[in-house]
């Protein structure tokens, strides 16, 4: 490990080279977008929102699993970078149904933070209006595919923290879905404990307890600050993740 | 096994053929066997038989003699007269008249002067049409291994990753990252276990040049990646090849197998301290897997799904240990170099992009099949020298090289000099080495469409914009060809592609929109005739006024 | 690396699972190998239903969603039944370009189902590759594993028609 010093946003900081920019952004109080990240379970890099500019490198970096490298003068929140987070909020939007009024996560859900602060108006694209269906199979928990938006944080903290792995992800593409075992209802997994985890990382209304209303469902992740505090804080930036 | 015992097999094998008076070379790859050139070979030892030349003329299956579409092909050595459109009839006066009277055959005789035989220059595919491609003897009496042998009894490893660098050869998958400082890079990381890993998932759509090397000379493969091997200090290999190529895999199977059995993989490998073994890994229908950090996650058993670089797979690799990835021409290219010496592959080619680059040329041309050209040459000369241009009637509109990744060239860039900067200047890129020819019948805009169809489907589905950028760019290709587009959809449709281009995790997403972006910059006039009339009208930002009326 | 167990035999008693068994214990049961494994267990029942894969997950020692998550990945597995004859067309693009879209479209008016499935008395499954390779001799077909070349829409339907035509208990 060593120090680094580095620029970001014109602020001059100074940084471990096995943290991310993610984490030295927000240690210096840089806000930048995030969906899939979730501290205290490994990046998978996949949701794009948290790209930033490098100075001299041609492609986007995901802030996430890229490290602080001496000298290195990074951009969070560009025009271009605004622009992006707004299309691919966009793009997540079109993809699902997602129907705020009715979701009992309503106004404690990160996809409609995120659709605030990224300044998302309307959506340009077509909504896709994917037929989903909802599994409400397990005795405490509803499965709702119509609001998931694959960040894999389920799969990732049932694998990684509780030791699991129920949650995977089937098919490919636009037809990707969580799946529990071996595809069938959440209530007949052998392997589920019913720990409850994975709805308390899920950023949407994908995943909630049973019998709460419209708006009633908060999400608390602080649990993960408590249980990986015995894991060497370098691993929470593994890209060797056995995210699926 | 000693590199004296080599030498020796090899004279043996020499001496073995030059009993026989001739050898019929029946090309046996994948596309003449669809052909029923099986039958041929039967065909042809019949009547050797009945004029009793049975002993005295070999019959042989050899890898593909590029000319696929006119199949099957047969060729006699030595005199390599090239036969096409052989069939049972034609087989009996190749024998009855040919090898018994001494005329060739003129009716199913192949001019060989002709350009797309005569432009080639041959390194990849030297051995096809020359060699049994399921007899390691065979390799061998055409200097086969000796490379591998000069290299572990006489070079260090830094002397052959100095050769490879100086050799300038640059990466044959698509991307032309220089071989040799990849080697370096790979050589440099300590570690005690390190894997070569070759690439032969050939999962471009009209590509076929690594199924044909791989069918046609497997030892060749081999050979490069126990050469990469030793260079950077690895024991072990795989190749991970589709399951789509049947007969590669068999072939790769029964090639690893003998070289196995005469010392020339396996432990102390010609007496040397050097070990090096090499396992088949079989695809599974995923054109992600090209991209190296799925193809390693694919090794490993898992889903296919690529990761963000770095750390790049030469420091954290396959089961997290550093690995050389190379593609199937880029190994095939490893034995000649240090056989010949870095600075004759040098001098093929030009000077950015030297050697060889082999093409599978398909779609509407007269002359499809593969061919093997120097680095350089003018595309012009492909098309229409070598491929004989578009079938009768038509016109040429443009070709397209690197699939999915790639993009369309135009008729007025005809002149582009095919190597990795020029191809890159013109909107395309190399590529492995698909290259599809498009006339006048081929509507752009449909085209563009065909690809993002297949990016689509492909898509693993990891990151946003590539799972659903790719769906929506498909989705307004669709309407633009139903006529139901507005100027508006068109502005849409280039700001995704811009987006997902500059936005998604892996190659397979930021290359995606290149077949739109290409077809856009030098067919935008298909689009804007395909547009509806709005009611006011706003002209696009290039000018550019639609033609419709 | 898990030590290698050998697996126990199965319970219905069924043969094939001793091939399967083999092809396990050659990769001694190691969990990178589930790809090579269920290309194995393809290879010998055909597809890869549901009971399958739980047993596949059960001797590599792998979660049952991941063997789910790879199986629906890859192309190449199918987990329901085939017909009895394969009609593989390519679309790769030298195909396309040479009008395999023709032979799709009049496949499957013949076949009245679409690529990807199978049609209802269980003969004929239509199929999509990308790219089989012999760009050549586009546009291209795979019949019940036969490469078939310089294909036509007429070509294609006098195939399906015959074997639409065969009756049931001929095995080909």
């Amino acid at each position: 490990m060593a120090i680094v010093t580095l620029t970001i946003d014109g602020e001059q900081l100074s940084a471990k080279d096995d943290e991310s920019l993610l984490q030295v952004a927000r240690q210096h109080k840089i806000d930048i977008p995030t969906l899939c990240h979730l501290d205290g379970i490994s990046d998978v890099g996949a949701c794009r929102l948290c790209l930033v500019e490098v100075e001299g490198w041609t492609k986007l970096a995901p802030a996430c699993t890229t490290r602080p490298l001496e000298g290195m003068v990074v951009h969070t929140s560009t025009d271009r970078l605004k622009k992006y987070r707004r299309m691919i909020v966009g793009l997540l939007a079109s993809e699902g149904n997602h129907q705020c009024a009715v979701c009992t996560v309503n106004n404690h859900c990160e996809l409609q933070n995120l659709a605030y602060d990224v300044g998302l108006l309307y959506v340009r694209v077509p909504y896709l209006y994917p037929d989903k269906h909802i599994d409400a199979s397990h005795e405490s928990f509803i499965l709702d595919h119509n609001r998931c938006v694959l960040c894999t944080r389920c799969v990732r903290v049932c694998h990684e923290v509780e030791g699991a792995h129920v949650w995977d992800i089937a098919g490919r593409g636009i037809d990707c879905e969580i799946i529990s075992d071996l595809n069938q209802p959440w209530g007949s997994s052998e392997s589920c404990t019913s720990c409850g985890k994975c709805v308390l990382v899920c950023p949407t209304g994908a995943l909630v307890k049973k019998g709460e209303s419209v708006a009633e469902m908060e999400k608390h992740t602080e649990f993960l600050k408590y249980i990986v505090t015995a894991r060497r804080k370098g691993e929470w930036i593994s890209v060797d993740t056995d995210e699926e | 096994m000693t590199v004296e015992d080599l030498q020796e097999l090899a004279e043996q094998e020499q001496a073995r053929q030059a009993k026989f008076s001739h050898r019929l070379m029946y090309c046996s790859a994948a596309g003449c066997v669809s052909c029923g050139s099986l039958n041929i070979r039967d065909m042809l030892k019949k009547a050797l038989q009945e004029k009793n030349l049975a002993d005295k003329v070999e019959v042989i299956g050899t890898g593909c003699m590029g000319l696929c579409g006119e199949g099957p092909l047969v060729k006699v050595l030595p005199e390599g007269t090239l036969y096409q459109r052989v069939d049972e009839a034609a087989a009996k006066r190749i024998v009855d008249e040919h090898l018994v009277q001494g005329p060739i055959v003129q009716d199913n005789v192949v001019d060989i002067t002709h350009p797309f035989f005569a432009a080639q220059f041959k390194i990849v595919l030297e051995n096809c049409g020359r060699i049994d491609a399921e007899r390691i003897e065979e390799y061998i009496a055409v200097n086969g291994y000796e490379a591998l042998a000069r290299v572990v009894t006489e070079m260090q490893p830094g002397e052959v990753i100095e050769e490879v660098r100086k050799s300038g050869i640059r990466g044959r998958g698509g991307a032309g990252y220089p071989t040799g400082l990849k080697w370096g890079i790979v050589r440099k990381v300590p570690s005690d276990t390190k894997y070569v890993v070759c690439n032969a998932d050939e999962g471009d759509p009209g590509a076929f040049m690594d199924r044909s090397v791989l069918e046609g000379d497997p030892h060749r493969i081999l050979e490069g990646m126990a050469i990469a091997g030793y260079a950077i200090g690895a024991q072990q290999g795989y190749i991970y090849v589709r399951a789509e190529y049947p007969l590669a895999i068999e072939r790769l199977r029964l090639a690893i197998k003998q070289a196995e059995r005469v010392g020339l993989l396996g432990n102390r490998i010609l007496e040397s301290q050097f070990n090096f073994r090499i396992d088949l890994r079989i695809g599974a229908g995923a054109f992600v897997c090209g991209e190296e950090t799925a193809l390693i996650r694919s090794i490993e058993g898992r889903r296919g799904r690529p990761r963000p670089r770095p750390p790049y797979p030469s420091e954290r690799g396959l089961w997290g240990m550093p690995t050389l990835l190379n593609n199937v021409e880029t190994f095939a290219n490893i034995a000649p170099i240090i056989r010949n010496g870095s600075s004759w592959f040098n001098a093929i080619g030009i000077p950015k992009s030297t050697g060889t680059k082999v093409f599978a040329l398909a779609g509407k041309i007269r002359n499809t099949g593969l061919i093997e050209v120097p680095m350089g040459i003018p595309l012009r000369k492909i098309v229409f020298d070598m491929g004989g241009g578009t079938p009768e009637g038509t016109e040429f509109k443009a070709a397209q090289t690197g699939g999915p990744s790639g993009g369309c060239i135009p008729a007025e860039h005809l002149d582009v000099p095919v190597d990795y900067e020029s191809l890159n200047a013109v909107g395309s890129i190399m590529g492995s080495g698909g290259m599809i020819v498009m006339d006048s019948t081929s509507q752009m805009v449909d085209v563009a469409k065909y690809f993002m169809d297949f990016c689509k489907d492909e898509s693993c589905g990891k990151c946003i914009p590539c799972r659903v950028g790719t769906v929506h760019i498909h989705g307004l290709l669709e309407k633009i060809a139903a006529g139901k587009a507005t100027t508006d959809d068109l502005g849409l449709l280039e700001e995704l592609c811009v987006m997902v281009k500059e936005t998604s995790l892996c190659g397979l997403g930021q290359s995606a929109p290149n077949p739109v972006l290409s077809t856009l910059r030098f067919f935008r006039h298909e689009y804007e005739e395909l547009l509806k009339q709005p009611e006011t009208f706003v002209p696009s930002g290039n000018g550019n006024d639609p033609t419709t009326h | 690396m898990p030590t290698p167990t050998a697996p126990t035999p199965h319970p219905s008693g069924d043969n094939r699972f001793k091939l399967l068994d083999r092809a396990i214990t050659k990769h001694q049961s190691r969990g990178d190998a589930l790809i090579e494994v269920l290309h194995a267990a393809q290879g010998i029942f055909g597809f890869l239903e549901n009971d399958l894969l739980i047993y596949i997950a059960r001797a590599l020692k792998l979660p049952l969603s991941r063997v789910y998550g790879v199986a629906t990945f890859y192309h190449f597995f199918t987990l329901k039944p085939k017909g009895k004859h394969t009609f593989v067309l390519c679309t790769g693009t030298a195909c396309y370009v040479k009008g395999a879209s023709k032979i799709q479209h009049a496949a499957e008016e013949c076949c009245k189902v679409k690529f990807g499935q199978t049609t209802s008395d269980n003969k004929i499954s239509l199929i999509s590759a990308r790219c089989v390779g012999s760009c050549g001799l586009a546009p291209v077909a795979v019949l019940d594993d036969h490469v078939a070349g310089k294909m036509t829409p007429e070509s294609a339907i006098a195939r399906l028609k015959t074997w639409q035509e065969q009756p049931d208990e001929v095995t080909t």
